[in-house]
């Protein structure tokens, strides 16, 4: 790559804070470092990579609102958990985190265990029960 | 208190934080010199390790060992601790600084709030120093920033102990002693030789150049595997492994044939230099596949399948990086 290759494709980083440092040769094929603010296929792959997890999500809120899951499977997609993570973040068992899964086995839950749930999630517990702030979550890029 | 800790910003995060530590203590080399004598230059693809469900493709060597090799090769003593309990990994973190010593840390990139929301993936090998503590704040150092970060006592309890593939476990890492003189000479040729060594002759077919062909063969038949949608994650995927902050793939064949050029006039060998441009070509060939691999995130629904041309792309890439190592294996002084 020739230094005046290098890619500005704006996309997720911030400009004076967080860019990619990439080496480049210069005319007389010298190696030297520039920063750059991004690049097209890398911001591509990460936008796909979120589609994927809104997809999700999505699937989840729906199923949330026909009353099968709990809003633990929401927000477990939505921090692009699975249950193994979420089960080693919250200390919970695993059985135990997949039936917390269920709408059902939700409501009955003690408040302690709504807490470490909220916890991971960085939300209160009142927030993680309240359906109204799923279904109003809007699934889509900043940017 | 605040150690008066020079941050200079690096495309890898463990590169970043070694040359940073080894420049506190008066050691003065370059990010691509620490990469190639650390020889942190490797492939692997690991189907049975996954993240986001899939499998992992990796372009550098285990994180951790860039830090243990470069220190090991230069006679550099280093101190290595894990901890089970929280608040200990903490404690025995600020005495250290107290010490006015700087500390790398292992950490998750999940939880950094410095970082772009977009960015915050589990991905559990990131490396930042620590450089100064006062009233529950912590200032970090991370190679991938621009400048010094602070992280609340919470937020670096939360990063150091992420969870998911490959827990940190509060792993840090800190100097100890540094040599009088150090033989740069011996610990560049050490390096080349170790990482031409890894990418020819392990023989399990995930590593090195046959991993890259094992890429290829797997990469055919995602489509028939996974079907369309899936296959382009899986490419994703790749693409994301090859490119993501602190780990670019692309990226890191560009530092190696940096390397590569900075020690032909170390050693003063010049056909090194020559080795290098075969190097850059190899980053640009990696580029390309990039930029193929991306046109089809963009029809991902349409069922494109001829992830034929992609694999071809990566066996040419596989022959250009195998004549590479063969010539470099054969490095004397």
């Amino acid at each position: 790559m020739k230094i005046n290759e290098v890619p500005q494709d704006k996309g997720y980083l911030i400009k004076g804070k967080i860019s990619d440092l990439n080496y480049a040769v210069d005319q007389n094929g010298v190696y030297t470092s520039t920063q750059s603010q991004g690049w097209q296929p890398k911001n591509e792959a990460l936008t796909m990579a979120w589609d994927v997890v809104y997809e999700r999500a999505e699937h989840a809120r729906q199923q949330i609102m026909a009353g099968v899951l709990s809003p633990v499977a929401f927000y477990m997609e939505l921090n692009i958990m699975d249950v193994n993570i979420l089960a080693s973040y919250t200390g919970i068992s695993k059985w135990k985190v997949r039936r917390h899964l269920k709408m059902k086995v939700f409501r009955k839950l003690r408040p302690e265990i709504l807490e470490k749930y909220a916890g991971v999630f960085n939300l209160s517990p009142d927030e993680l029960t309240d359906i109204n702030i799923i279904i109003e979550t809007e699934l889509k890029h900043e940017n | 208190m605040k150690i008066d800790f020079q941050h200079y910003q690096s495309a890898h995060c463990e590169n970043g934080v070694t040359s940073n530590l080894l420049k506190f203590y008066g050691i003065n080399l370059s990010e691509p010199m620490i990469f190639g004598i650390g020889s942190g230059y490797f492939f692997s693809h690991m189907p049975f390790i996954k993240l986001n469900g899939m499998a992992v493709t990796s372009f550098r060597v285990w994180p951790g060992w860039i830090f243990k090799r470069v220190t090991h090769r230069l006679g550099i003593k280093v101190r290595r601790y894990k901890f089970r309990n929280h608040a200990l990994a903490m404690k025995e973190l600020d005495g250290l600084i107290e010490k006015g010593i700087p500390v790398g840390l292992l950490v998750g990139v999940f939880h950094l709030p410095y970082f772009p929301t977009e960015y915050r993936f589990h991905f559990n090998a990131h490396n930042i120093a620590a450089i100064g503590q006062e009233n529950g704040t912590y200032w970090v150092s991370d190679p991938v920033m621009e400048n010094i970060e602070t992280l609340s006592y919470d937020e670096l309890v939360k990063v150091r102990f992420a969870k998911g593939t490959h827990p940190p476990k509060g792993r840090m890492y800190y100097i100890t002693n540094v040599p009088v003189q150090i033989d740069i000479k011996s610990a560049i040729l050490s390096g080349i030789r170790k990482t031409a060594k890894d990418m020819l002759t392990i023989p399990i077919p995930m590593f090195g150049i046959k991993g890259i062909r094992y890429l290829a063969k797997r990469m055919r038949t995602w489509p028939r595997k996974y079907g369309a949608k899936l296959a382009t994650h899986n490419l994703g995927q790749v693409i994301r492994m090859l490119e993501e902050i602190g780990t670019g793939g692309a990226g890191f064949r560009f530092i190696y044939a940096a390397f590569l050029q900075e020690s032909a006039g170390v050693l003063d060998k010049q056909w090194l230099k020559d080795v290098s441009a075969e190097m850059t070509a190899v980053g640009d060939l990696w580029r390309q596949f990039a930029v193929h691999a991306a046109r089809y995130f963009k029809n991902r629904d349409k069922g494109l399948t001829s992830y034929d041309s992609l694999a071809d792309m990566l066996l040419n890439i596989a022959d250009r990086e195998e004549h590479i190592f063969l010539q470099l294996r054969r490095i004397s002084r």
